[in-house]
């Protein structure tokens, strides 16, 4: 680490048998580049460090205001002259009324809350101000009288969601200034918002909607939730557990404990480590050509994002799960055998049992690579705009349904900033989803993880 | 009876025939005073294999070979009248099986008895409204040659239904009968069930080959479909992408190989000297307390799916390069661009890219660097003179494995490279990529026989090749590196 013993021609004015406790020119230089190098590694951890952080401060700032939402509570005289012209309370006769005659009960709920209140708000007809509530507003009430049609003549509060725009104004999202530009809202608009918050009739609390209400359309983005995506989701991650886990572990098996060496096992051990590596967009190809195409299932089902994921996730098992067993140590197998069980007892008993957690551990990061996956379930008709409940499965596994990847992208896709918004919160669950996911992973491998 | 509950009723029949084949064997054995062979349980196992395994492949294969025999044979019953000028018969069959799947919703609906319909003909009946009312809309009037190949494809697909139950069922119980039969204490009931579950794991190794040969086939398949269509050499080697759904778009598949790979090199000029140098600093230096936090924090980088970074994209690193650095060198007013797209995908790539040169540099033996040391190198000499070459084909794996990824990425490009197809030197303009294309060429409604959806496939088709080229090439030198030190 010195240059006491080089013979290189040192510059002038050093001697040439330096002092070992005095650093010459040469060695400063070396450590000055070792310092570099150093420095530079440094500063590649910080910027990988940073990303990180930087990518979820991104999302966390952009997203978390979505699990608030502003609502108002209104009471709305459902008046029989304009939802029950027969007076039968019939259900065929109420569902034939649309939710046009739905819109000026609320309106003339809001009027009166604010009359009673004393609001009054310069240049703003009572039109104008029922606009202040959602486009949802008035089908939430026909949903209600539907299902109560006995309610019909009397007056009922409800909590009604707050356009948009309104929302976005106390996220910080919409001001006074760009609402003057705005043609979905009006300064006078954010005015009585602010009127109505101080009466305390407007409200901003936490979203349940968000994760139990279906999409909806590009005008509400208020409404949307994440309810089919989630369903979606969970079913094609029933699709994956229930068809991936026992062909990975039986394939792993055969491969681990019985393939003899021979070119086909290469083969098909080639297969399985190049699949893990063909892009997912491919798989969705394979999907739509096959299993839609081909075989005839019906687009953005659950079933066939289940059988495209399946066959996605199936090398990831399957490597975890040759790890596994590969792990147990063949004095199992030979303590079996010797005492006179036979090869597929000692797997089946010893083998596997022992090899467990590891694929568990394994299965869970495999179903959390396929939750977040979103190309594949493009091509297959996943971002069609769903806002029917699937049914229960299995008949479920065949209606149309959203992901929640996909319901992610297609509310970038959409031009109300307050899809955005969603989007953003709509990561977040799914973050938290997989977080859980790979934390239980994690817990099983230290709970359960032995060495031998 | 719908496959599902098919497959259901043979489960149950199985887990029947597991206790009445147990049963029967102990019964036996103490009948006849012999001694069982196996545990009583493998003679209920072997019964239970018997009964779902030769039932469920009959089920599984009618499901997969009926659409292509019910197809070939309703196909043939549409006159090449019925065609409309300019159209393929693979988009009349479309609407074959949409009306098909109408009249069986107005079936069970109740609007139209099975009488009625078999009365009902296109020319005197309005199909398209009728089936509108059950929500099945359409693009035009029902040809009455249609409308009887729709009705026909229903009934054949109705009958075959049957049949297919009756002869799943048939299978399950004559293997069932025949099973029983065999159950004897002298039988070798755990041998028998033992090679049978043996062939089973042997057959699920299979699915991995299958998957393979359904990619490939597909891909090849409809990409010789589209270059029937379409000329090879103008896909290969026109600049020009415009794709037109009314016919006579120019499909040149330049711009998006330009794209695809000026995005992946930006990515990769980021990835690999920062995962790099990420992996030398915690393997060589970094304190303990460094390391225990820096690299699970990595490793979730590696974990956030493609999904996050593409909204990244879009909302944060779009805006961001567009304000700061586009518009005020004037270079763009995009926020969609390359360099959004190839920055973002840069970071998705870096723990990829750490990783594997982490496992490359701690398998580089501890005795080249004791004697690196030994002769007086500092840290950093050794591990730029000495360890950076003796793993440099590891890392040269990692940098083919890591190009594969960046190619075939999809939502980061989507979301944030855009969708022009361009030629241009500028990484701040929007340009468009492979993947993009695919995904637009194929989301929605797709029919496949024009050239526009079929171009898809010959894209699917490019990507795969190129990925599975750099995959190999990676898993080649990477295995052949590994060989030297073990």
């Amino acid at each position: 680490m010195t240059n006491a013993t080089t013979r290189l021609p040192t510059p002038a004015g050093v001697p040439k048998s330096g002092s070992l406790l005095v650093r010459g020119r040469r060695t400063q230089k070396r450590h000055a580049a070792e310092f570099r190098f150093r420095m530079m590694g440094l500063a590649a951890v910080v910027f990988g460090i940073t990303a990180l952080f930087g990518l979820l401060a991104a999302i966390l700032s952009n997203g978390l205001s979505s699990f608030q939402q502003t609502s108002v509570v209104v009471d709305v005289f459902l008046d029989p002259a304009k939802l029950d012209k027969g007076g039968k309370r019939d259900l065929e006769e109420l569902q034939k009324v649309t939710t046009f005659a739905y819109a000026p009960l609320i309106q003339n709920g809001l009027t009166k809350v604010m009359e009673d209140h004393g609001i009054v708000v310069d240049g703003l007809s009572d039109k104008k101000a029922a606009e202040l509530l959602s486009k949802e507003a008035p089908a939430q009430l026909r949903r209600y009288v539907l299902a109560n049609p006995a309610k019909i003549g009397e007056t009922v509060s409800f909590s009604l969601l707050a356009n948009g725009r309104i929302d976005g104004y106390y996220k910080g999202r919409v001001s006074m200034e760009s609402a003057a530009l705005d043609r979905n809202v009006s300064p006078e608009q954010l005015m009585l918002a602010d009127k109505l918050k101080e009466a305390g009739v407007l409200t901003t609390s936490f979203n349940v909607a968000f994760f139990t209400a279906p999409d909806a359309s590009d005008t509400r983005p208020e409404a949307a939730g994440l309810g089919v995506a989630i369903i979606g989701s969970l079913y094609m991650m029933i699709i994956v557990l229930c068809l991936a886990l026992p062909l990975g572990v039986a394939a792993s098996i055969y491969l681990e404990e019985f393939a003899p060496q021979n070119k086909w096992t290469d083969l098909i051990e080639v297969n399985i480590s190049n699949l893990a590596a063909v892009p997912s967009i491919v798989f969705g190809i394979l999907g739509l050509a096959i299993f839609i195409n081909y075989a005839g299932l019906p687009q953005s089902a659950p079933v066939v994002g289940g059988l495209v994921l399946t066959l996605m996730t199936l090398p990831t098992i399957i490597i975890a799960t040759r790890a596994a067993l590969k792990s147990v140590p063949p004095s199992i197998r030979d303590a079996a055998l010797g005492i006179g069980a036979s090869k597929m007892q000692s797997i089946f008993h010893h083998v596997l049992p022992l090899a467990a957690p590891g694929i568990l551990t394994g299965t869970i990061i495999g179903l959390a690579q396929a939750l977040g996956e979103t190309a594949p379930l493009l091509l297959i008709g996943m971002v069609a705009f769903v806002r029917e409940f699937p049914a229960a499965p299995p008949e479920g596994f065949f209606d149309p349904a959203a992901a929640l990847p996909v319901q992610v992208y297609n509310w970038t896709q959409r031009g109300d900033p307050a899809f955005v918004e969603r989007a953003s919160g709509a990561i977040i669950v799914l973050l938290i989803f997989l977080i859980v996911m790979n934390g239980i992973a994690i817990l099983l491998r230290r709970r359960f993880e032995r060495r031998w | 009876m719908t496959p599902s509950i098919l497959a259901l009723i043979v489960l149950g029949l199985a887990l029947i025939g597991f206790f009445v084949g147990r049963q029967r064997a102990l019964l036996l054995s103490s009948r006849e005073r012999v001694k069982l062979h196996s545990l009583p349980g493998y003679y209920g196992q072997a019964l239970a294999l018997f009964i779902t395994v030769p039932a469920l492949v009959l089920l599984g294969s009618w499901l997969f070979i009926q659409p292509a025999l019910i197809e070939n044979h309703v196909s043939a019953m549409i006159p090449d009248t019925a065609i409309p000028q300019g159209g393929a018969k693979s988009l009349v069959m479309a609407d074959v099986r949409r009306i098909s799947v109408g009249v069986e919703r107005l079936v069970e609906q109740g609007f139209v008895t099975e009488g009625e319909l078999a009365d009902m003909r296109a020319d005197f009946t309005n199909v398209r409204s009728r089936l509108a009312e059950v929500g099945v809309a359409l693009g035009s009037d029902v040809e009455p040659a249609v409308f009887q190949a729709a009705k026909s494809y229903r009934s054949i697909g109705n009958t075959w239904s049957v049949f297919r139950t009756f002869a799943v069922l048939i299978t399950a119980l004559g293997f069932a009968i025949w099973a029983y039969l065999q159950i004897k204490p002298r039988m070798r009931a755990r041998n028998t069930s033992e090679t049978f579950i043996k062939t089973l794991l042997m057959g699920s190794s299979l699915v991995a080959i299958l998957t393979t040969v359904g990619i490939v086939g597909s891909l090849l398949f409809e990409s010789i479909h589209f270059f029937q269509l379409y000329p090879a050499k103008d896909f290969f080697f026109s600049a020009t992408w415009n794709p037109q759904f009314r016919g006579g778009s120019d499909l040149g598949f330049l711009p998006l190989l330009w794209g695809t790979f000026y995005v992946s090199f930006i990515a990769l000029t980021l990835a690999v000297p920062i995962g790099l140098m990420i992996a030398i600093y915690l393997a060589e230096y970094a304190g303990n307390s460094l390391r225990n936090f820096a690299k699970p924090a990595i490793e979730i980088l590696a974990g956030i799916p493609t999904i996050v970074y593409g909204l990244f994209a879009l909302i944060t690193v779009g805006p961001f390069l567009r304000d700061w650095v586009a518009q005020p060198l004037g270079l763009g007013t995009s926020s969609s661009s390359v360099m959004t797209a190839g920055l973002v995908m840069g970071i998705m790539l870096i723990p990829f890219v750490s990783s594997l040169s982490d496992d490359i540099i701690n398998a580089v033996p501890q005795s080249l660097r004791d004697g690196s040391y030994g002769l007086g190198a500092t840290q950093s000499e050794t591990i730029r003179l000495v360890i950076l070459p003796a793993a440099l084909p590891g890392i040269v794996g990692a940098f083919l494995l890591a190009a594969s990824r960046a190619i075939g990425e999809t939502m980061i490009v989507v979301m944030g490279a855009g969708a022009a197809a361009r030629l241009d030197l500028n990484p701040f303009e929007a340009m468009t990529t492979v993947t993009v294309k695919i995904v637009s060429q194929l989301t929605g409604d797709t029919e496949f026989a024009s050239p526009e959806t079929l171009v898809a496939f010959a894209l699917g088709l490019t990507l795969f090749v190129f990925t599975l080229a750099l995959n190999v090439l990676a898993l080649y030198i990477v295995r052949k590196y590994r060989e030297q030190y073990e």
